[in-house]
């Protein structure tokens, strides 16, 4: 929402900056694999009151101590450019790639779902399940445990054919994301 | 025979003077005691200043830094020590000073524990450092230190914490030098600018007819030699100056395009130079609210170059047309080649329009034979330091520090050290102390207010102990001057916890320390008060009792442009019924 600039009302103080279009960017994030990098990370959002949606974090070469911090994050554009700016400023991070300026990209989240079904109820999971080409991972009589993986809009939309059917329990993981096509952000962004 | 550390203190106090630090700001306690032990051992080669609250030793290695241009070093302990070490952590970030702290840690085994004195050091300090590592490996920690020395001072500088677990001070520890040290991967800031964006500032300078060469600190970070650099091409050009609070001395303030400060009490010329110039070049400054007052009104018929060591200050809080990402040395010396032989543009209608706004004389304030005006005392102090130039100023933070800003003159870089982000009172004297160890025949005075000195009054026990004879010069209103101005102008004169009631009689609170305390009440006292304080040799308290109802003018309100600035003069025009 927009907000009028300068002094509105009686406060002799100001406002703030008015609003712009808000974005949603996926980031790469290349980071020495060292203790505190993550909190460094999410402490610069949380310290500048920006909002990370999704975050994913896995040593990706153990050889080089690297790993990539894949994370969901909205702002308005000069927002986003100055988290991509700070980001690049902390110690730890190599690199930084804007996956969504970069050009196309897959991303894909992972979802544990946990139904406790008997009857029809079972079966339609089941079918469910295949629609969405969630694998089983754990069965028992009275319980299934699906892995779904894709888009948060496919996985969103599994969870709520499932909710009805017994859902009891869901654990999710961030988003994992790559450029489509031979594009490469491993390299150091040094030289 | 070549000394061969082989304990972690060892290995960490041959890391320091390997790293050629001279002097370290701390304060003993159980988890640093093996590397208080080495210093005992190497006391030829490394002098400690014991301060007296560790808050004390991070400004004092942050006066010692600002003055100097190294790393300044502190040591303290875990726990309260480094809890205390914080706000000095918090302020070297803000102003970017190259500090590395040394922090004790309980024993390793111990951590998590909540054992006796431990805080999560790493952790608390964050989101005010540079940087932080904890040294768990004994194997890694010579390298963390130099790291940590490197880290400080490349690129944007800031504060680096190492924490060092006891047992890892006992421990066996393998040592390498500086030279050994490679800089990391992911950390290796550009320096030099690019040669393209170069040429493009100077035909944006040259087509310029209204320009404004708007500095900060970060030029005095780049070294002298940014200085001189700005001077020459001031100079080439016939571009007017100005600067931030942390600045001053960059361009020196009896230079011909010197506009003085900018800012919420910045002088009338150099705000209005901002906002109505066609060209702006911003140089090793951020664009901070205090700089811009209302954003979406600042310089809006500007274009706007802005040079900078840290991508993450363009368009931050300004958008510019042409950032050149580069050290302020650097990026200066490259303007002034790629100038060249150009002649300076005609410049003379712009600078009649500044000379119109200089003859509005902002600085200007009501006289009086018998109530000594803070700005007097500033006069007659800066016309006693005439000709001297071997004068280095501190401040602790609230009127006096804008007065001191306004009224100084500063001629030179590394001569002002002030709190400018953090805005820390207290800062003042151990600032002071730390400047005088690194600058030990110079006269350092602290312009300090009643209120600011007493957030660190126990360092006067520090310069008394190491015969560091720093001036403090308080302009004593009895008020939180800044806080009582603002509830003036702005609370509707609801003066809400802004008076001390209650305060020490400096002159005796000096004495008891084991310094001089001296105090002048009436313009007629002054002048012989401050003979007095330039010819001791100790630690001196100047007590001027000054207007206790006297405002900082010009002022922009916050939340204004700098077109909207206030002189002494249309005070009343602050509605004084807003809240």
């Amino acid at each position: 929402m927009a907000t009028s600039g300068g002094n509105g009302g009686k406060s002799v103080y100001g406002t703030g900056p008015g609003g712009q279009p808000l974005a949603t960017h996926t980031l790469a994030v290349l980071v020495d694999n060292e203790p505190g990098v993550l909190a460094r990370v999410t402490g610069l959002f949380s310290g500048r009151g920006y909002n990370i949606d999704s975050l994913a974090v896995a040593e990706t070469d153990a050889g080089q101590h690297l790993s990539r911090i894949t994370l969901v994050c909205t702002g308005t554009p000069a927002v986003i450019e100055q988290i991509k700016a700070q980001l690049e400023r902390l110690v730890p991070v190599r690199r930084v790639a804007d996956l969504t300026m970069e050009g196309p990209f897959v991303e894909r989240e992972l979802a544990l779902v946990k139904i406790a079904a008997t009857g029809e109820h079972r079966i339609e999971a089941l079918r469910v399940a295949d629609i969405f080409r969630a694998r089983v991972v754990d069965s028992t009589l009275a319980s299934f445990v699906f892995e779904v993986t894709g888009s948060a809009d496919k996985v969103m939309a599994f969870l709520d054919l499932m909710r009805p059917l017994g859902m009891v329990e869901i654990s999710r993981t961030g988003r994992a994301a790559l450029a489509r096509g031979t594009v490469c952000f491993c390299e150091d962004r040094t030289t | 025979m070549a000394h061969t550390p082989k304990t972690g203190a060892q290995v960490v106090v041959q890391a320091l003077i390997d790293q050629g630090v001279e002097v370290v700001f701390g304060y003993p306690g159980g988890a640093v005691l093996p590397i208080y032990d080495e210093l005992f051992h190497r006391k030829d080669k490394i002098r400690h200043v014991l301060v007296r609250q560790e808050g004390g030793a991070l400004h004092a290695a942050e006066g010692y830094a600002r003055s100097s241009g190294k790393v300044g070093v502190a040591l303290v302990t875990s726990g309260p020590g480094a809890t205390n070490a914080v706000t000095g952590l918090a302020d070297a970030m803000m102003d970017s000073i190259p500090l590395v702290c040394l922090t004790g840690q309980v024993p390793s085994f111990l951590i998590g524990t909540d054992a006796f004195q431990e805080a999560d050091t790493t952790g608390i300090t964050r989101a005010c450092t540079k940087h932080g590592a904890l040294a768990r490996d004994p194997g890694r920690l010579a390298e963390t230190i130099h790291e940590a020395f490197y880290l400080a001072k490349a690129g944007r500088p800031g504060p680096v914490v190492v924490d060092i677990p006891k047992d890892v001070q006992f421990a066996h520890a393998p040592y390498m030098g500086p030279k050994d040290y490679t800089p990391r991967r992911s950390y290796r800031p550009r320096t030099e600018p690019d040669p393209a964006a170069i040429e493009q500032a100077v035909a944006m300078m040259a087509e310029a007819r209204r320009p404004v060469l708007y500095t900060g600190g970060g030029i005095i970070n780049a070294g002298p030699g940014a200085s001189a650099a700005l001077c020459a091409l001031a100079g080439k050009t016939g571009f007017p100056v100005t600067s931030t609070l942390m600045g001053l001395g960059a361009y020196p303030a009896s230079g011909r395009a010197w506009l003085g400060m900018l800012g919420m009490h910045g002088t009338y010329e150099a705000n209005k130079a901002m906002y109505g110039c066609d060209l702006m070049i911003a140089v090793g400054a951020r664009f901070d609210d205090r700089v811009t007052g209302r954003v979406d009104a600042f310089s809006p018929g500007s274009r706007k170059i802005h040079i900078d060591i840290d991508p993450s200050s363009i368009n931050k809080n300004v958008h510019v047309d042409l950032p050149i990402v580069a050290d302020a040395g650097s990026a200066l010396e490259a303007l002034v080649a790629a100038w060249g032989g150009r002649a300076a543009p005609n410049l003379a209608p712009w600078w009649a329009e500044i000379e119109a706004w200089r003859a509005k004389d902002c600085l200007a304030y009501r006289p009086s034979d018998t109530i000594i005006k803070p700005q007097y005392a500033l006069e007659r102090l800066r016309e006693a330091l005439k000709g001297r130039d071997d004068v280095f100023i501190t401040t602790e933070v609230g009127q006096h520090q804008m007065w001191a800003a306004q009224f100084l003159p500063f001629e030179q870089p590394n001569r002002w050290m002030t709190s400018g982000g953090l805005g820390t009172m207290g800062y003042g004297l151990p600032a002071a102390i730390g400047t005088q160890m690194a600058h030990p025949g110079a006269l350092v005075i602290d312009v300090a207010g009643e209120a600011s000195i007493l957030m660190n009054i126990q360092e006067m026990s520090t310069a008394v102990q190491y015969r560091l004879p720093v001036k403090i010069f308080i302009l004593n209103n009895q008020w939180m001057g800044m806080v009582r101005q603002w509830q003036e102008l702005l609370h509707g004169e609801r003066y809400s916890e802004s008076y001390t009631e209650s305060l020490p009689d400096f002159v005796k609170l000096a004495e008891a320390y084991g310094g001089v305390g001296l105090r002048a009440e009436t313009p007629a006292e002054l002048d012989g008060v401050i003979t007095e304080m330039l010819k001791t040799d100790r630690v001196t308290i100047v007590d001027v009792c000054v207007d206790q109802k006297e405002n900082c003018f010009p002022m922009i309100p916050s939340g204004k442009a700098h077109n909207e600035m206030i002189l002494a003069a249309d005070a009343a025009m602050f509605d004084k019924g807003l809240v």
